[in-house]
């Protein structure tokens, strides 16, 4: 049989028939990894920027160990990449990009939306970003420099977005409900619903 | 290896492997031969040159670089930068 004319859900069960019969995993590390990898989306970024947003203990842990900080939110790390997370301020907004490919923080944000794998969003993310931001409709201070984080190697990058005003007292559920796919790339700022 | 220092400014190798055959290169095209500063080193990864290939791999250290946005590219914003992850062996002293 040619294997290009095998339907995926054929292929997918010969590939973990092989892997059971080889012993290099059993079932139960498939199903496992397969129920880890569908936890993963942008819920659970939001939830630790919002953490971050009201915890300032949490905050620099994050900053300084976004696997660890993962991890204290319930989320399985284990067998992924080191995430890194990358702080907006006042002086500086971070977009992140993989122009190699299509690297991204999935235990956090999930599988990555259509158009992070574009190659017109690889190509203009690094060469013209503000162009790429303005029809994003992000408009950011003149002074605000911005960084482009090309995710190229072993990382995994997430971005932390500013709090935005308008916001002071929120639960941290609240605060989770505003948090974006977007805004943890750095396409988009958050912003206050209505 | 002695790991580079933050603040470190480096040159990316202007190497291009993949004229000379079969490869697997972390390093995008458009920082080769580009000067930059080592922010931080970000641990010590198997090399993904050997990787892809299933060759055994030795630990390479990983740095983040930050370049100029403007000088990359001959446009765009002064003080905007574009920072990528590169491995020790592809950067020399600038």
């Amino acid at each position: 049989m040619n294997i290009l004319e095998t339907e995926s859900g054929r292929l997918l069960n010969a590939v973990r028939g092989l892997l059971t019969a080889k012993g290099i995993l059993s079932p139960a590390e498939i199903a496992e990894r397969i129920a880890i990898t569908d936890a993963g989306s942008p819920a659970q970024g939001a939830r630790m920027v919002a953490r971050a947003w009201i915890n300032p203990e949490y905050r620099a842990l994050m900053l300084r160990d976004g696997t660890i900080a993962a991890e204290a939110m319930g989320i399985v790390m284990r067998g992924m990449p080191p995430l890194g997370v990358l702080e907006n301020s006042s002086e500086v907004h971070n977009l992140v990009v993989c122009t190699l490919c299509s690297c991204y923080p999935r235990a956090v944000l999930g599988y990555p939306p259509f158009w992070y794998k574009s190659a017109a969003y690889r190509a203009r993310a690094v060469r013209d970003p503000r162009g790429l931001l303005k029809e994003w409709g992000t408009v950011l201070p003149e002074r605000v420099k911005l960084r482009v984080v090309d995710s190229t190697a072993d990382y995994r990058w997430m971005v932390l977005p500013l709090r935005p005003a308008g916001t002071e007292g929120w639960s941290e559920e609240k605060l989770v409900s505003i948090v974006r796919e977007g805004d943890m790339i750095g396409v988009t700022i958050p912003v206050l619903p209505g | 290896m002695t790991v580079l220092a933050s603040g470190q400014r480096v040159r990316v190798k202007n190497d291009w492997p993949e004229t000379r055959g079969p490869c697997h290169i972390r390093t995008p095209h458009y920082v080769r031969g580009e000067e930059g500063v080592v922010m931080r080193h970000l641990g010590d990864f198997p090399n993904p040159e050997d990787l892809a290939f299933a060759r055994p791999a030795a630990l390479r250290p990983l740095y983040h670089v930050a370049f100029a946005q403007p000088s990359i590219w001959h446009e765009g914003s002064a003080g905007d930068v574009v920072q990528v992850e590169i491995f020790g062996h592809w950067l020399e002293p600038a």
